[in-house]
């Protein structure tokens, strides 16, 4: 297991998870919805391909009522 | 009245900030009452307990979705927070707000011209939520931003135009449209801003927390017209004394 910190609090996810199962846990709607990891943008083709190292620092954004 | 911000013609002149209104289907009859085509969201964590909702009731009134950078007091997390609103919505439109502290929410100008400067290379369509700085706004402009946005007062206090001279002055060298945004508190604070000769209006609590929000937000929409007709049709002079409008009994 390995510890990350999603949108502030911190998950223990298996070794080699990734953006992509992160978002799964999230939420089963994933539109509208962008990531981020150690301030860096993964493009939503990438969630799937891209594993989340110990440590990392994950957003997940989405749209709400603002401005 | 249609409003053009980097070639893209909207019908209407005004401007709806989805905040603070109490649920969707208030936010829903105050976006039809007021005409408008763009309305703002911001960008924030995902709960997933929350309902969400807001950008398919943009899709179903067919407005288009203008994100901010709301909440973001660097030019780093602005840029990052446009990225990721360029990411979940499909849109390189990004009204860029970084403010400098929370009891005035003004414009932190320094962080603001890095923010552009950054997210113009990297080919948004950049609207900065500025101070009421004739000057600043030029410099924004030459960065390239596709409008300038000036506040009327701070945001959500509902003061009204706190410098109409400025707004004029900016207006008088601006080459990209004028939007006053924030501080406004009711329609005649509207229909100055485009008597002023701003090319429209954004507002968020001056409907979203009136009494009636859809009453509020058609009074919004008639005022926008009304400066702007106002604005067009040109003002009589000021005069000191009176100038007898019948004619003089002989």
């Amino acid at each position: 297991m390995i510890t990350v910190h999603v949108n502030g609090a911190q998950w223990q996810l298996p070794a080699g998870a990734t953006v992509a199962e992160v978002v799964a846990r999230l939420t089963d709607a994933p539109r509208g919805i962008a990531v981020a990891v150690d301030a860096d943008v993964v493009p939503r083709a990438r969630w799937a391909s891209t594993p989340v190292r110990a440590g990392a620092r994950i957003e997940v954004l989405t749209a709400v009522q603002g401005g | 009245m249609s409003l053009t911000i980097a070639g893209v013609e909207l019908p209407s002149r005004l401007i709806l900030g989805t905040g603070g209104a109490d649920n969707l289907t208030v936010l829903a009859g105050a976006l039809r009452a007021s005409g408008t085509a763009l309305a703002t969201v911001a960008m924030r964590r995902l709960d997933p307990a929350a309902g969400g909702g807001v950008l398919d009731l943009l899709r179903a009134l067919d407005i288009k979705v203008l994100p901010n950078t709301a909440g973001c007091r660097t030019a780093a997390e602005a840029v990052l927070t446009a990225h990721l609103a360029r990411e979940a919505l499909g849109t390189d439109w990004i009204k860029v707000e970084v403010v400098a502290d929370d009891h005035t929410l003004l414009p932190d100008p320094v962080e603001l011209l890095d923010a552009v400067e950054q997210l113009v290379d990297d080919g948004f369509v950049v609207l900065p939520y500025t101070s009421d700085d004739p000057v600043l706004a030029r410099r924004l402009e030459a960065l390239g931003s596709a409008a300038v946005m000036p506040l009327a007062a701070p945001i959500g206090s509902g003061l009204g135009i706190r410098n109409p001279h400025n707004l004029a002055l900016m207006v008088e060298d601006a080459g990209v449209p004028v939007i006053v945004d924030a501080g406004i508190g009711t329609a005649s604070d509207a229909a100055l801003a485009m008597e002023l000769g701003c090319d429209a209006v954004m507002l968020a609590t001056a409907v979203t927390r009136a009494d009636d929000p859809v009453r509020m937000a058609t009074a919004m929409r008639l005022a926008v017209e009304a400066g702007y007709h106002a604005r067009g049709a040109g003002r009589v002079p000021r005069r000191w004394y009176a100038r007898a409008s019948s004619p003089a009994r002989s």
